[in-house]
């Protein structure tokens, strides 16, 4: 059985999909995100991470099914959890069996049409009930400015996912002075608007609880000086994006 | 069949014949599985009464605590003259009553012990007439006086150094709740009919200690019973006869509490399961058109800012112990009935309602009787009130109700008492943590450097061995459980001697169930240090003497908190270990000894007589309170530690297992609906686990922090958040109280 690397579990996730999730943060990725508030998981590894199959994650996971009901379940995080898509695949395999619900929350960055992933994507997507999907900003410039990483790929997910049908929440991290104008919000609307899939859109204030981490692992921290945005603002974009 | 024009409407029979309010409730009520959109707000009088009486509390608060205080008069059912929150405003109160004759007026209650009625007026620049303390020394005899004559050398010893702790033997014990339900369904002279067929048939002639006692208490009640009907005609009000109508039930009921406060100061002075069964009345005049449900809510509404208004005159260690001047008047929504039907009514609505009405509030201590059955609809309004406000409690109805049916009340913080059939004697809590530092130094108590357990052979060794100590701990358990049962009967004996609960125990059965509640304080700190002696290591340090002081500990070890097998394993053997110990031993009256996990805010007066633990909490810092796990310990997130307390079985803490957490609104969801759908899903899976009790709050440790630093501001006037087992306006704490809560895990936002 695979083991997948993973950086740390919690038992209540209750923004993390819907219901009461138990999520498994992984180790891994390629954006450098400037607000990332978990840089540990950059690396494939960090202080605390551990290896696991996923029969054992299952067993863990499953001492708070009384708590999922009919729609919580297992979200897997990270870091960028499609970075160990095998693991992915063996872990939804099994939660499909037990009919557990999953849910990837996923930066879309591994995203690609070329083989071998593009077969095990859509593996994944068939085991998985939906997709959580970070957009971080919809301009591909302004996008590698951000993340170090071109947005191009990750919008061909959105809309394949759209093409087959998977429900999906976009969420886009509102960073004050980088993607909170009306220009940037409004070609975002109008992308989410050509998607058939997607069932809610999350604004996520940006905050700088991941500020310490940074300092942790000796890392300059990038938005030195950016406040989290008013709760005004968060209400204004909350309306353009779901154009309320 | 007895029919009474009261009674028109009514279904049913075996109730009108004897007392039995349960029968009534369940031929009477009816459920409500609706949203709580028919609620309405405040009426224009209680926003003019409330107004008047958070003056009042602001004038209360600005004094150090107490408005007014009597000097002169012992306090009775017919001492005072009737009092109303203002004058001015008398004839908009729909409920009337106060225990003495001022609002917030504190009555000088001298039975429990003169000292305390004393020293608690001192405290606040008052004299009590010097003629009281003579007939309190020289002509009656008080419990507190009784007590201290019978206590043995060794028992005082351990209550000083704290190893049994909490004891009611300077006041009222408390946690008796009258079934005053009784008044408004029955009227007083049907029950002290009942009450003197009682005393007609109790004994045979022959005059056993048991016999004249009971004799002697049931004379007792029926003149309880009698001037009850006096202090009601005070306020112009004959209560001899059933009431008539929802406004007379709700007036009737609160003259029953109003004559247990007014004659008892005992920490819990709870008001019991009324929720349903007045909802039987406001239905029936609903439903004839006497009344409207504007006017329903507002008949509630003035009997909770009653049940906020109850106060006692404490002393300042008291206030320590239990702070924020809570009485426990403890209130109880929801639950499920035998039959399977939800006992939710519309009024279980408008209890929690008054929280909107009349903004959060710590008392009535408002408890629902938790089942993930309930109606969705109420799950999701309390859920709703608790986001708001974080004032209510959760008790888990679906392990009560098999061991005390579907008519018990919450008689303290957490603990159930079948309701007009039982009474509890409280008995405060044993120090296992210390117990397990008088285990390793041979019963020499750690901070005061006395002997004060059996003089056992220490534990010499540099590390400690998890087996000897195991060892040494079982038979120190084994001491304390003795002694601790032993202190209680003797205070149990003299209290029903010296402070008999005449009005209380006038409405409740003569016969009635006993439970003897011991409880356990440090729990979480034990299950971690022996956790810590078997999974690493611990060096013991040593004074001069040799005595171990503090301890270090070498490695990591699971701590109780974190859904670990290992560790929670060592939490259910110590509650069944300990529960066991207590049963071995006779307990007064024949009572059933039950056992509980909560210390409310008292962790922190323990924790200070409580020296270093190998566990790693430092010496005098506060122990965990209630079940809770201890501070830092949960590296698993909520559920997890949920989780731990979960296993802990119910059924050997019948008294109770008190649980609080925190979390943070953004981590419960993005938005109001959102946070009220994942709150129901917690509650649900805790409780579907066989969990007991729930303390929700939901705010951030920013919140508190700023209300800390700025009390003056106007929101902060009512914060209130719930500790363990009750709730408490923030600002009322002490600073030390404050950083304590601060300091507690709060479940935040990823």
């Amino acid at each position: 059985m695979k083991k997948g690397i993973i950086h740390s579990t919690e038992s209540f996730g209750a923004v993390d999909g819907p219901g009461i999730r138990y999520v498994i943060f992984m180790q891994g990725c390629r954006m450098r995100c400037q607000y990332c508030h978990n840089p540990d998981t950059w690396n494939m590894t960090s202080a605390n991470a551990y290896e696991a199959d996923a029969d054992e994650v299952i067993e863990k996971a499953i001492r708070y099914s009384s708590y999922w009901k009919e729609n919580g379940g297992i979200t897997v995080s990270g870091g960028e959890p499609l970075i160990q898509i095998d693991f992915l695949i063996e872990l939804f395999e099994k939660c499909n069996e037990r009919g557990i619900n999953t849910c990837l929350d996923t930066s879309g960055n591994p995203f690609t049409y070329d083989e071998p992933f593009f077969s095990k994507f859509k593996k994944l997507m068939e085991l998985t009930d939906i997709v959580l999907l970070d957009i971080k900003h919809i301009d591909c410039n302004e996008h590698i400015k951000l993340t170090a990483q071109s947005n191009e790929n990750i919008l061909d997910m959105a809309r394949y996912l759209s093409d087959i049908n998977k429900p999906v929440w976009i969420r886009h991290v509102l960073v004050p002075g980088i993607n909170d104008s009306d220009e940037y919000l409004k070609r975002l609307y109008d992308f989410i608007s050509t998607l058939n899939n997607v069932e809610r859109v999350d604004v996520l204030p940006y905050h700088t609880y991941g500020v310490g981490k940074w300092e942790t692992l000796g890392m300059p921290y990038q938005l030195t000086g950016v406040n989290p945005p008013s709760k005004e603002l968060v209400e204004h974009v909350k309306r353009m994006l779901r154009a309320e | 069949m007895i029919k009474k024009d009261q009674w028109n409407g009514f279904r049913g029979r075996k109730w009108t014949e004897e007392v039995d309010v349960r029968d009534f409730i369940q031929n009477n009520y009816t459920p409500y599985d609706g949203d709580e959109s028919f609620l309405e707000g405040a009426t224009e009088a209680t926003e003019k009464l409330w107004g008047e009486l958070q003056k009042l509390q602001k004038a209360e608060r600005a004094k150090g605590g107490v408005l007014d205080m009597d000097t002169e008069i012992v306090s009775s059912l017919t001492s005072h003259e009737p009092g109303y929150i203002c004058e001015e405003f008398k004839d908009l109160e729909k409920i009337v009553g106060l225990q003495t004759d001022k609002p917030l007026k504190r009555a000088f209650m001298p039975f429990g012990g003169i000292k305390m009625a004393e020293q608690s007026c001192a405290t606040y620049g008052y004299t009590p007439d010097p003629r009281l303390h003579e007939i309190f020394t020289k002509y009656h005899k008080t419990h507190n006086q009784a007590v201290f004559d019978a206590y043995t050398p060794e028992m005082k010893k351990a209550r000083h150094a704290h190893v049994v702790t909490g004891l009611p033997d300077t006041y009222g014990r408390g946690r008796i709740v009258g079934d005053y339900r009784r008044i408004a369904l029955y009227g007083i002279d049907y029950l002290i009919e009942a009450k003197k067929k009682d005393l007609d048939n109790c004994g045979c002639g022959v005059m056993t200690d048991d016999v004249i006692r009971l004799r002697e208490e049931l004379a007792m009640q029926i003149q309880s019973l009698h001037d009850m009907k006096v202090m009601a005609e005070s306020y112009g009000f004959d209560i001899s006869q059933p009431a008539s109508c929802a406004k007379e039930a709700v007036q009737w009921l609160y003259f029953g509490y109003l004559a247990a406060v007014k004659t008892q100061n005992g920490a819990a002075m709870s008001v019991g399961r009324i929720s349903t069964f007045l909802d039987i009345y406001i239905q029936r005049d609903l439903d004839n058109g006497i009344i409207t449900e504007k006017e329903a809510q507002e008949l509630i509404d003035h009997m909770v800012m009653k049940f906020r208004m109850v106060k006692f005159a404490r002393i300042p260690s008291y206030n320590e112990l239990f702070s924020g001047d809570p009485v426990w008047a403890t209130l109880e929504v929801a639950g499920i009935g035998m039959d399977g039907r939800s006992m939710v009514t519309k009024n279980c609505f408008r209890f929690l309602h008054t929280l909107e009405n009349m903004g959060p509030s710590p008392e009535p201590n408002l408890t629902v009787l938790y089942s993930s059955n309930l109606p969705k609809n109420f799950k999701k309004y309390a859920a709703h009130i608790s986001i708001k406000t974080s004032s209510i409690q959760y008790e888990n109805d679906d392990v009560m109700r098999p061991v005390w049916g579907d008519d018990y009340s919450i008689c303290c913080c957490v603990s159930a008492t079948q309701t007009g059939k039982e009474l509890q004697f409280f008995g405060a809590r044993a120090n296992l943590a210390k117990c397990l530092l008088y285990a390793i130094n041979g019963g020499v108590d750690e901070k005061e450097k006395v002997q004060v357990g059996p003089a056992y052979a220490p534990v010499t060794s540099e590390y400690l061995d998890y087996d000897e100590v195991m060892a040494k701990y079982d038979v120190m358990m084994d001491w304390l459980a003795g002694l601790y049962v032993n202190i209680l009967n003797l205070i149990h004996y003299m209290h029903d001697k010296y402070y008999y609960e005449a009005a209380e125990l006038a409405l409740i059965d003569t016969h009635a169930k006993r439970t003897f509640a011991t409880g356990i304080a440090g729990f979480s700190h034990v299950v971690d240090s022996l956790s810590a002696i078997k999974y690493a290591k611990v060096k013991a340090v040593r004074d001069d003497s040799g005595l171990a002081v503090d301890y270090e500990i070498e490695g990591d070890f699971p701590r109780y908190g974190n859904d670990d097998d290992r560790a929670d394993d060592i939490a259910v053997w110590l509650l069944k270990t300990f529960m066991n110990k207590i049963a071995k031993h006779h307990t007064y009256r024949n009572s059933e000894p039950t056992t509980s996990i909560l210390t409310i805010t008292s962790n922190i007066v323990y924790g200070k007589a409580t020296g270093a633990l190998p566990d790693g909490r430092e010496a005098y810092a506060p122990l965990s309170p209630g079940a809770n796990p201890c501070y830092g310990a949960e590296k698993n997130g909520l559920l997890a530690s949920l989780n731990s307390v979960a296993k802990l079985p119910y059924e050997y803490a019948l008294d109770g297992i008190s649980n609080t957490q925190t979390i943070h609104p953004d981590a419960l969801g993005h938005d109001h609906e959102e946070r009220k759908e994942k709150l129901v899903g917690v509650l649900d899976g805790y409780f579907d686990q066989g969990a007991h009790h729930l303390n929700v709050n939901i705010f951030g440790v920013d919140k508190l922090k700023d209300a800390m630093e700025h009390p003056e501001k106007p929101e902060y006037a009512n914060f209130t958040i719930r500790v363990s087992g009750y709730a408490v306006k923030f600002i009322d704490l002490t600073r030390e109280q404050q950083l304590d809560v601060i300091a507690r895990q709060s479940h935040e936002a990823l």
